[in-house]
């Protein structure tokens, strides 16, 4: 019986709803099940909370007179960032985002293929486990100074950082992807004569994929974090977000700095937004 | 029997077939190695099925039927016996020849309905077989679904979509895993309806897992009753309701002294009263 695969050659077949509950598709984090708003008058109150919040924090720092040491007036920065955007941010920016990517890439695809090969090895997955735990509790930003000592002053050892960062988010949260096996599927396209190769590719994929999907959201999460945090520790000489942060900050250039928060604040939104819009296009089917 | 109902039975395995039979079962044996020790869900088996024959095979929770079913598909295999197909043992999936029908649908939720009857052909490799296809889509009232998700559609269309499916490989041989167990009573009597119009339409052999009485006699030529653990045959019973049979038959007084004879094989655990 050696075309038999392992899953249902020792297994008994049981269907029960329990057993369906173990092995069937679960529930995607928080993350993703987040209600979002729908309604005209819920996004109006959103969009006009935002413009009241904006115009409260002005009035207050116009009618109490705060210095622009303390804290700018959001018209300010709102300025600064306009006026300035081809030479104090949009450049940066750019750094950022190609830093990003680069380091999600790599770090997203060795995490993928990694829980893909790995969830098929019991034995190996037991021994690896405790240090995908070291990975993903590790903050990979610490590393940076080291890399900088050893690769000099460009992008590489942030990219570096940000790949170690996100690849065990992504792996950890794909292999779980991976691990639910509904043996009646498999077994499905098994009596159609299904190789491995096409159960995996079939089955157990589009199985993981909401799982797959979460991962990359975390890990692109996590990767952001550590590019700014990168820039923020040792920059390198090209610049980025996080560098101007601190250049700003080291200058009480307030406003600058302020609307270098803007700026990445909404990268991490467009990050989250891309993630859940790919999660609505891929993953649909399990909710 | 004047009644035009008859049941005659037997607890062997039923008259030798010889080279005839489609499916032969021959003293299947399985055995599961468990945590509590070992489990034996099929007992020396013997049955021979006939090419065209609809057998259900009938018998309370736990009693080896979808073990039986999944050795006959060669999803598993056996600890000691074996199982024939047109006389070649069974050791892997035949997807020439068998079809296979999953307890609750078993439909791919991540593909719309006509995607989920695709998935078989590139499975195979196979080109789609579109008439057949659109000709069943037509007979189960599915031809306005085929762009539905499976979350989207009833528990019998679903149920319907997964024999449509199986069907659209024109297998020769279809195993039905408890199929309709998971519907409600009115569904269920008409997916029986369906199913034997179907059959009557294709002549397939079919082997037909169930649980429920009523719906075992209903569909066959012969039921098989099994004992629970081990899993072994109890008695066969040839059901001679003439064809085509419809849903009022079931409410005969010979078809509920029938049933209650079945039960009290399965609740006995075996040694059949005759029913002459």
């Amino acid at each position: 019986m050696s075309e038999v695969p392992s899953e249902l050659r020792d297994e008994i077949p049981k269907f029960d709803d329990d057993a369906r509950q173990d092995h069937g598709p679960v529930g995607m984090t928080a993350l993703t099940s987040m209600r979002t708003a729908k309604s005209a008058l819920e996004i109006g109150t959103i969009i006009g909370l935002a413009i009241g919040v904006f115009w409260l924090i002005e009035l207050i720092l116009r009618v109490t007179d705060t210095p622009e040491f303390v804290l700018p007036k959001p018209t300010q920065v709102v300025t600064t960032l306009v006026g300035d955007w081809g030479t104090l941010y949009g450049p940066h920016l750019w750094v950022t985002v190609q830093t990003f990517l680069m380091g999600f890439a790599i770090g997203a695809s060795i995490g993928l293929l990694l829980a893909a090969v790995i969830t098929q090895l019991p034995f190996v997955e037991k021994v690896v486990a405790p240090y995908i735990i070291i990975m993903v509790t590790m903050p990979m930003v610490a590393l940076i100074p080291f890399l900088r000592l050893k690769m000099g002053f460009g992008i590489g050892p942030i990219v570096i950082a940000v790949a170690l960062a996100s690849g065990p988010m992504v792996m950890i949260n794909s292999a779980t992807g991976f691990r639910r096996t509904d043996l009646a599927k498999i077994a499905l396209a098994r009596s159609y004569g299904a190789s491995t190769f096409q159960i995996f590719r079939q089955i157990r994929f589009p199985m993981a994929l909401p799982m797959i999907i979460v991962g990359f959201m975390v890990g692109a999460i996590f990767g952001l974090l550590t590019t700014v945090g990168g820039e923020l520790v040792a920059g390198s000489e090209r610049g980025g977000l996080g560098r101007q942060l601190k250049f700003f900050s080291s200058l009480i250039i307030l406003d600058g700095f302020w609307a270098t928060i803007v700026v990445i604040a909404a990268l991490g939104v467009t990050i989250y937004v891309v993630f859940f819009l790919i999660g609505k296009k891929w993953a649909s089917w399990q909710t | 029997m004047s009644t035009g109902l008859a049941a005659t039975g037997s607890s062997t395995g039923g008259e030798p077939l010889g080279d005839q039979a489609k499916i032969r079962c021959d003293q299947a044996t399985k055995v599961y190695e468990t945590q509590t020790g070992q489990l034996v869900a099929l007992d020396h088996f013997s049955l021979d099925i006939a090419a065209g024959e609809l057998v259900t095979i009938l018998g309370p929770s736990g009693c080896g039927k979808t073990t039986l079913l999944w050795s006959m598909s060669g999803l598993h295999g056996l600890t000691d016996g074996q199982v024939l197909i047109d006389g070649t043992a069974v050791s892997g999936p035949r997807p020439d020849t068998v079809g296979m029908v999953f307890q609750e649908a078993n439909l791919l939720p991540w593909r719309n309905l006509r995607k989920n009857i695709d998935f078989a052909f590139e499975i195979r490799k196979k080109r789609k077989n579109k008439e057949r296809i659109e000709h069943l889509l037509e007979q189960t009232g599915l031809a306005g679904f085929t762009k539905a998700f499976p979350r989207e559609l009833s528990g019998g269309m679903q149920q319907r979509a997964s024999i449509v499916r199986a069907l659209a490989q024109d297998p020769e041989i279809l195993l039905m895993d408890e199929p309709f167990s998971a519907l409600d009573a009115f569904t269920r009597d008409e997916m029986n309806r369906l199913l034997l119009k179907l059959w009557e339409e294709s002549g397939q052999t079919i082997v037909f897992v169930t649980h429920n009485i009523s719906e075992a006699i209903f569909l066959a030529d012969r039921v098989v009753v099994m004992t629970a653990r081990p899993g072994r045959l109890a008695h066969i019973y040839n059901i001679d309701l003439p064809r085509p049979r419809n849903i009022d038959m079931t409410f005969e007084p010979h078809f509920i002294e029938l049933i209650q004879d079945v039960k009290r094989v399965v609740e006995t655990g075996g040694h059949a009263i005759e029913v002459e």
